[in-house]
């Protein structure tokens, strides 16, 4: 049976919800950005399901149909689609694992293969918010479960007996009364002409019974092609006739194209031509920026052929950004009142009344993305049809913006997505698709756009910059009675909507009005802040600057008041219970808050767990200390214990990293842990060196030698990783990105600890050696 | 024209002689295992090996390598099964991947020079890799597991 070629009828599952809440695609409503109607199935019924999630509300929802995702070969060979890109997390491996657990297929007989971008075929494939797992546990779940059924069915019917007497086991049908048993390759074409049972009616197996999920035991399907080169990504992509391009963009967002001499790159050898590339303005969500390209025979030709153009660029509007003086505006704006979005008791008064305020100030820079792999697209364009080769975080997005850039229909454009060499929300933008499907359109030939580091570090849609001002107020008994949190930050609304100064919802979100503290007087406010770059999604996005202050700010109480910073942790979490929601319509991750409340129990568990496993309070050498911080981000609880080690010429290194997560029911708990470990290696990378600053509008860095990212010799010596165990029918959460926020204030409590200087500002740079 | 070998075949070029080798693997050989990280021998993820010696492909033109034979992660073992692939995959070491080819080839080098590295040792000879995803654990974890014997 082949289900992949005969997609069927999905309409009995749909019906026409309106778009409420934010994917990072479509984020703003009414602001002139597509969403309007999406397709979504009614998600499961209760009794298939113990939770909802907000996966229904993603654009073009769920599609749960066993013909779309699964088909079996008469050989017996079970392919299942992977519909969301693959960056490193492994969920190409673990969403098709999860439809093989419930169909009783045998993983070493099973073909992964990647979808196309198609939304209405495969329901929503944005691969950001650490939302695969969650979303689609219970959906490949039940489409495990239908084509299991159908295979059953199909043998029952040959054997003459009732359905339930038969059982799927290990890739065959078995019927025990008899003894007799078939293979799934000999019911494929069978179990192609059954009907496809109702969700409702679905038996999913029971937890005791699984042999794949939540043991950690099965590799990556890419990795044996990851170790001998033969895995692709999207710069390994060649198709006959392809050039290879190479664009020089404007240095400053918004900045235009004056003129241009080409001369010089065209008598680089293997260069072949040089054209005006489109251009938008500043902002158009993820439009290309413009400038000239350069078309050869390879990438190296393009690139020395670009260092040879004579460029004349208008800088523009944006032409004065300046990271110092910026910065200073931001701090400016962080000590005036600003937008009130959550207001608990009366914060001024009891902040004037209190025996003692602690304020602090945390400053976050900019970071970029830096993934391994730059940027990179291949574009084959023809007449009113174009295909489409690209690590993309968002190949329904893509497929729509190329469309649009392009002019054609959706269903002309063919996105096919490549293994992302690293995504970290950065190719959740597809503009360097749309580079090279407007260049194959001019050239009338397949064309691959390379990205060079300097492209990526300079032109990318950068990590928000922010002050995080909090002030708190202690009474005499050193308890903390108020609490203000202003966060200031350029929005990434305003890579959607010209003048947006406020930030959206969904960062909000991310830390601020959801801060879980129990404390009588809470006020949290926005002041405004102008964005002069691309804004955009980075790694766990807001919630790294919210917890690097709130984190910091509860060592900093703790210090004041002569507390352990865990007890002092605890004490503020307060009482085990379920917060109310201080704010109306809480983003909440997407996720409807009875499913996924702020629960303080689990909170206070990582806390614990971590605190125990890795032994806090032991006794550390002299320069060494230890620091804790605890966050819950993508609706996952994570705590980390961080020791660092700061030698006389403040040199540090950092011997031992504890985590403890609990991300509900998990799929791989293997892959999860090195999330866990990456996450850690990237919140060291932020909290050392991360810094992408601006001058005359220009951004001031250019490779990895001035963009600098942790390396092995300075990695922690050991990082453990503990995951706390699920209860039954907990929802599963995120792990791709909430391992990175609680890691630098825990480092920065940790370098308390050790030397009594409290960092402030990221990032980490010299400051211990001053 | 400039003639070398990789991965034991004889290959000639008649183009730019300053053309970085790596653009010759993955353009016009279209061997695409050997990755553009940076350009600039800053992240190692274009690490092949010349002769013996691990050497940054991005920064190493074709002319540097006349005459030379050039290793890359297609041609480092036939069937993939490198000391250094086998506990790669043992360990489970890769998130995303991109970087992993020339993290492969640097440890390859590393235990052609130094069969027994101590973990400082590997910790200093793998620095001038990065991996963005954070895979260093296990990186230094499958080093070592390669050099005692997967």
């Amino acid at each position: 049976m082949n289900f992949i070629d005969n997609p069927g009828k999905l309409r009995g599952f749909e019906k026409n919800v309106k778009v409420e809440k934010v994917s990072r695609r479509n984020i703003l409503k009414g602001l002139g950005i597509t969403g309007g109607f999406v397709l979504a199935a009614p998600v499961m019924s209760r009794q298939a399901l113990a939770y909802e999630t907000g996966a229904g509300k993603m654009p073009h929802g769920v599609v749960v149909d066993p013909r779309v995702f699964v088909a079996v070969a008469p050989d017996g060979i079970v392919t299942i689609l992977a519909h969301r890109s693959e960056m490193g997390t492994g969920v190409r491996t673990s969403l098709p694992l999860i439809v093989a657990e419930e169909m009783e297929a045998d993983w070493s007989r099973v073909k992964v293969q990647q979808a196309p971008g198609d939304e209405v075929k495969f329901g929503n494939q944005d691969t950001d918010g650490s939302r695969s797992t969650r979303h689609y546990l219970i959906p490949m779940r039940q489409i495990g479960a239908s084509a299991r059924t159908m295979l059953e069915q199909a043998a029952a019917k040959r054997w003459g007996v009732p359905a339930t007497e038969v059982k799927a086991v290990n890739h065959e049908i078995v019927h025990s009364a008899s003894g007799r048993k078939l293979g799934y390759g000999e019911l494929a074409a069978d179990a192609a002409k059954e009907s496809v049972p109702s969700v409702e009616g679905l038996k999913l197996k029971d937890a005791k019974d699984f042999r794949y999920l939540g043991k950690g035991q099965i590799s990556t399907v890419d990795l044996h092609d990851i170790t001998t080169g033969k895995a692709r990504y999207g710069a390994d992509v060649r198709l006959p006739g392809m050039k290879y391009a190479v664009i020089a963009r404007p240095p400053v967002t918004g900045g235009k194209l004056v003129s241009f001499d080409p001369d010089a790159a065209l008598k680089v050898p293997g260069v072949e031509k040089v054209i005006q590339a489109r251009g938008w303005p500043w902002p158009s969500k993820f439009q290309p920026l413009g400038g000239v390209a350069v078309i050869a025979r390879n990438t190296g030709a393009a690139i020395k052929g670009r260092d040879a153009l004579k460029l004349v660029w208008d800088d523009g509007a944006n032409g004065k950004y300046d990271s110092v003086a910026y910065r200073k505006e931001l701090e400016e704006a962080s000590r005036k009142p600003g937008l009130v979005l959550r207001k608990e008791g009366d914060a001024d008064a009891a902040l004037k009344g209190a025996d003692k305020v602690i304020v602090g100030e945390y400053y976050l820079p900019h970071l970029a993305h830096a993934s391994m792999e730059p940027p990179v697209a291949v574009a084959d364009v023809k007449g009113d049809k174009a295909e489409i080769w690209a690590p993309v975080q968002s190949p329904g997005g893509t497929r729509e913006d190329v469309a649009k850039t392009l002019g054609i229909p959706e269903g002309n454009v063919t996105v096919n997505v490549t293994l992302l060499g690293g995504g970290f929300g950065r190719k959740s933008k597809c503009d360097f698709a749309l580079e090279a499907a407007l260049l194959s359109k001019e050239l009338g030939s397949p064309v691959k756009v390379q990205w060079t580091r300097e492209d990526d570090v300079r032109h990318d849609f950068l990590h928000t910059v922010s002050v995080e001002r909090i002030e708190a107020g202690l009474d005499k008994s050193g308890k903390v009675i108020a609490w203000r949190h202003r966060s200031v930050a350029p929005t990434i609304a305003s890579t959607f909507a010209a003048g947006a100064k406020n930030q959206a919802p969904f960062e909000l979100g991310m830390g601020l009005v959801d801060m879980p503290f129990e404390i009588a007087n809470i006020s949290c406010e926005n002041p405004e802040a102008a964005a002069f770059t691309r804004i955009g999604w980075f790694r766990s996005v807001s919630n790294i600057p919210r917890a690097f202050a709130v984190q910091s700010m509860v060592g900093e109480i703790a210090h004041a008041t002569g507390r352990d910073q865990k007890d002092m942790l605890l004490e503020l979490i307060g009482t085990p219970r379920i917060v109310k929601p201080a704010v109306k319509d809480l983003w909440n991750y997407g996720e409807p808050y009875d499913s996924y409340p702020i629960d303080t129990a689990r909170l206070r568990k990582v806390v614990e767990l971590v605190a125990e496993k890795g032994e806090w309070g032991r006794q550390v050498p002299k320069g060494h200390g230890l620091g804790i911080a605890v966050h819950r981000s993508f609706v996952s609880y994570i705590a980390t214990v961080v020791e660092v080690a700061v030698d006389d010429k403040g040199k540090l290194t950092v011997p031992r990293v504890d985590t403890a997560i609990d991300c509900g029911t998990y799929v791989n708990p293997e892959r999860i842990m090195s999330q866990i470990e990456g996450a850690a290696i990237m919140g060291l990378s932020l909290a050392k060196y991360g810094e992408i600053s601006f001058k005359d509008g220009k951004v001031e860095q250019k490779n990895f030698d001035d963009f600098q990212v942790v390396r092995i010799d300075e990695s922690p010596a050991v990082t453990n990783v503990y995951i706390v165990p699920p209860g039954p029918d907990t929802p599963p959460s995120g792990a791709g990105e909430p391992g990175v926020p609680p890691f630098a204030p825990a480092l920065m409590n940790a370098i308390f600890a050790a030397t009594g200087k409290r960092i402030r500002s990221l990032p980490l740079g010299k400051q211990l050696e001053a | 024209m400039i003639k070398l070998k990789i991965n034991g075949q004889e290959q000639s070029w008649d183009g730019d002689p300053d053309l970085p080798l790596i653009w010759f693997l993955r353009d016009e050989a279209g061997l695409t295992g050997t990755k553009f990280g940076c350009g600039q021998a800053l992240c190692g993820s274009c690490t092949v090996i010349v002769d013996k010696e691990a050497v940054r492909s991005c920064v190493t033109s074709i002319n540097d390598v006349a005459g030379r034979e050039v290793t890359t992660i297609e041609g480092l073992h036939p069937t993939g099964d490198h000391p250094v692939q086998k506990a790669w995959r043992q360990v489970n070491v890769p998130q995303c991947g991109f970087c992993q080819a020339g993290q492969i080839m640097q440890a390859a080098a590393l235990l052609m020079e130094n069969p027994k590295p101590s973990h400082e040792q590997i910790r200093e000879e793998m620095s001038g890799n990065i991996c963005r995803c954070g895979c260093y654990q296990r990186i230094e974890a499958a080093v070592h597991l390669a050099s005692t014997g997967v």
